[in-house]
């Protein structure tokens, strides 16, 4: 290979690098965000299902009040290692409207694992109508549809954490905060609707509600993550494999060729 | 080429009816390739297998989805979440887009450096712009399908450009939504849309290599094929060798596809349509970044649309602005130059599609501020007042050496980067092909290697891939 043909080669490849930086850096300054440790983070990663069951309750207990959850269902549970009879079990605990019955009329009925969760809210106007106005988003994609999904995709772990621990009580001087508005420095804006919604305690850091949290954020909008990345190593397996076959079989073929 | 004698008796029984298999003996089989094919010459192939993953993926794909306003968000986040393997297909298909994408940018720009455009294949290169026309209508359709706020979004700036058309301009708009806005109607039509085209695309490919097999192909010296002494049959040299060429690809689609599935994408996609509410940044995916940014350089939309669309149409002329009768651009040492300038400059293009045309780019620090900040920067460094240094900054630049300021408004790159592609094609090329003096092309393709002198102990001493 002469010389001019590398140096070709090379500035194609830097031409092929950069455009892939544009596509995938951004570097305009958003808020503060800082990168987490997260388990299902690089190429073996999988989620923690200790952390996630610590999420869910979080969830159940706090964020549920005001945020539905309108894509999983109780089922989807047993995902992040409940047993089917507390799948069960949890889904019994609330009542939802089903029906119309033979008669006609709609009933209450308790939950089963084929239900999909709850909604806090009959509709946007009664969420809106209970929040000063502001609509509290549906959390099932918030991970992925939040501060950017980035190189790897963990940037909405990233966000929500940042998000949870990011609260002021007094904001900066100079900042008037707007009606029933609080300071959050990784919001963008940093005046959001949502008051602190973790109560830091010496059981339960803040630092490890709101990384439990955004865990289960992060599954609820990627499900399917530990069998992707599982299936990966395998499909790169059998490519390498392939490709090397493939590789001496072509310098077999054209060994000879004059 | 003698027409094979076929030993299985049900194949000779069919052939001697209707001759498929003589046919693709001769086309797939013994047919003639140059021997000096470089790897730049696997993404042809490559295209055509990117094709049928998308076709096949995006089959079982519709099998699922829902082309309803109302469903269809849910519809794509169900096959996500409970069709088997559902999240599987949808990732290939949705990055499987952009590895079509890039495959063809590398073939056109292989085509471009080797002069694959020029006569005899001016209509095989012609072919193939209309094929890369139909895959950007497609790509766009699909983008629109997920029903999230960049689909619907993007969904309402691109009709939007049909309403620059002078007249009848609302009335196609009008006629392309099915009422008065995007709604049901639009994604039902663009639904149907998406389904048909690929299929258009394959007929499009067909006649493509119907048109390759005619000379067949070019090749990295760029002259003809002189006799057999310079071809080899595509089975089994070309057809091991994509083999190989296909397995390093799909690693790098297997990347995408199970550690990076969203990185290509846009996250408000995510957020599930909302007429009401738009998004801050409305981004086009990146492989139309470059074309958005033409569009946005030039402050008239008429005029923006128009010159968005006269870059691919340029493209169909290019065999007759580029008159060099040197094919490959490695003896053509000045052409060479503006090519590589050319490639530099789409990814300047695309940087400037990304962001805000009203953001400044510092290359010194290699950030993108907004406009407010680049001021107050400058304000700060310079000693000005906010007005003063509002001024100075002022439209086009805003440069200060001495302050150690140095940005770029994003929009003017643009223009810039605008103005080389147009001028590469309407200036450049013309005037290349009158003033430059190429290198001495050789005599034929295996001349290089059976000839004296040095390119031949060069050659000789490298195995036959790499010649």
């Amino acid at each position: 290979m002469s010389a001019s043909r590398v140096i070709l080669g090379l500035l194609t490849l830097l031409a092929g690098l950069a455009a892939v930086a544009i596509v995938i850096a951004n570097p305009v300054a958003h808020s503060e965000v800082h990168a987490g440790h997260w388990s299902f983070k690089g190429f073996f990663g999988t989620y923690d299902q200790a952390q996630l069951k610590r999420g869910h309750q979080i969830y159940a207990n706090v964020c549920a009040g005001c945020h539905s959850m309108d894509l999983l269902a109780y089922r989807d549970l047993q995902e992040i290692g409940y047993t089917e009879d507390e799948v069960k079990e949890i889904a019994a605990a609330v009542q939802v409207m089903d029906g119309p019955n033979d008669a006609g009329e709609m009933f209450e009925r308790a939950g089963r694992p084929s239900d999909r969760f709850k909604a806090p809210f009959a509709n946007e106007q009664a969420a809106r109508a209970a929040n000063n106005g502001a609509l509290p988003p549906d959390l099932t994609l918030i991970a992925k549809s939040r501060a950017g999904v980035g190189f790897l995709g963990y940037e909405g772990a990233d966000y929500i954490h940042s998000l949870m621990t990011g609260y002021e009580e007094t904001p900066p001087e100079g900042v008037t905060l707007g009606e029933g508005l609080y300071y959050n420095h990784a919001f963008k804006g940093h005046q959001i609707a949502m008051p602190p919604p973790l109560v830091d305690s010496p059981e339960a850091p803040l630092a490890q509600q709101a990384e439990d949290i955004a865990a289960f954020m992060s599954w609820a909008s990627e499900t399917n993550l530990d069998d992707r990345h599982r299936m990966g190593i395998k499909a790169i397996l059998f490519l390498v494999i392939f490709t090397l076959i493939a590789y001496a079989a072509k310098r077999k073929v054209w060994a000879h060729l004059h | 080429m003698a027409a094979p004698v076929f030993k299985n008796p049900v194949i000779r029984w069919i052939d001697h009816r209707l001759p498929i298999f003589s046919y693709l003996h001769h086309e797939a089989y013994e047919y003639p390739t140059p021997k000096n094919l470089s790897y730049w010459w696997n993404f042809g192939s490559l295209a055509g297998v990117m094709l049928m993953v998308m076709i096949a993926t995006g089959l079982i794909l519709a099998m699922q989805y829902t082309p309803h306003v109302d469903h269809a968000f849910n519809s794509v986040e169900r096959i996500m979440r409970d069709v088997n393997y559902g999240w599987l297909l949808r990732y290939i298909h949705m990055n499987g887009a952009s590895m079509f994408f890039i495959v063809v940018y590398i073939h056109i720009f292989r085509g471009l450096y080797y002069g694959s455009y020029k006569a005899p294949r001016e209509l095989l290169w012609q072919l193939g712009v209309v094929i890369y026309l139909l895959m950007m209508a497609t790509a766009f359709m699909g983008y629109v399908l997920p029903w999230g706020q960049m689909s619907f979004w993007g969904a309402t700036v691109i009709t939007n450009l049909f309403s620059a058309i002078p007249w009848v301009g609302d009335s196609i708009v009008t006629l392309l939504w099915g009422g008065f806005s995007v709604d049901n109607p639009t994604l039902n039509r663009l639904f149907v849309l998406h389904f048909l085209l690929p299929f258009v695309i394959l007929a499009v490919v067909v006649l493509h290599i119907g048109a390759l097999h005619r000379f067949g192909s070019n090749n990295p010296l760029g002259i003809d094929t002189k006799g057999p002494q310079d071809t080899i049959p595509f089975h089994p040299y070309y057809t091991v060798k994509d083999m190989f060429g296909l397995g390093v690809f799909f690693i790098f689609f297997a990347f995408w596809v199970f550690w990076a599935p969203n990185a290509l994408g846009h996250p408000d996609n995510y957020i599930p349509a909302n007429p009401l509410s738009t998004p801050e940044h409305i981004v086009p995916e990146w492989y139309y970044l470059p074309f958005y940014a033409i569009l946005r350089s030039i402050p008239d939309k008429l005029m923006g649309v128009i010159a968005m669309g006269a870059s691919i149409v340029i493209l169909f002329f290019l065999p007759w602005l580029d008159r060099s009768p040197v094919r490959s651009g490695t003896f053509r040492p000045v052409f060479k130059w503006f090519f590589w300038i050319l490639v530099f400059d789409c990814v300047i293009l695309m940087f400037c599609g990304k962001y805000a045309p009203e953001a400044y780019w510092t290359p010194f620090t290699f950030e993108i501020v907004d406009a407010a900040t680049f001021t107050e920067r400058y304000a700060a460094l310079a000693g000005l007042s906010h007005e003063a240094a509002l001024n100075a900054v002022g439209e086009m630049w805003g440069v200060n050496f001495a302050s150690g300021t140095f940005g770029i408004k994003i929009v003017r790159l643009g223009q810039l980067a605008t103005i080389y592609y147009f001028a590469y094609f309407l200036i450049i090329l013309p005037l290349l092909s009158i003033f430059e003096t190429p290198k001495q092309v050789p005599l034929s393709i295996s001349k290089p290697v059976l000839g004296g002198g040095r390119a031949a102990a060069h050659a000789a001493a490298k195995p036959m891939e790499k010649a």
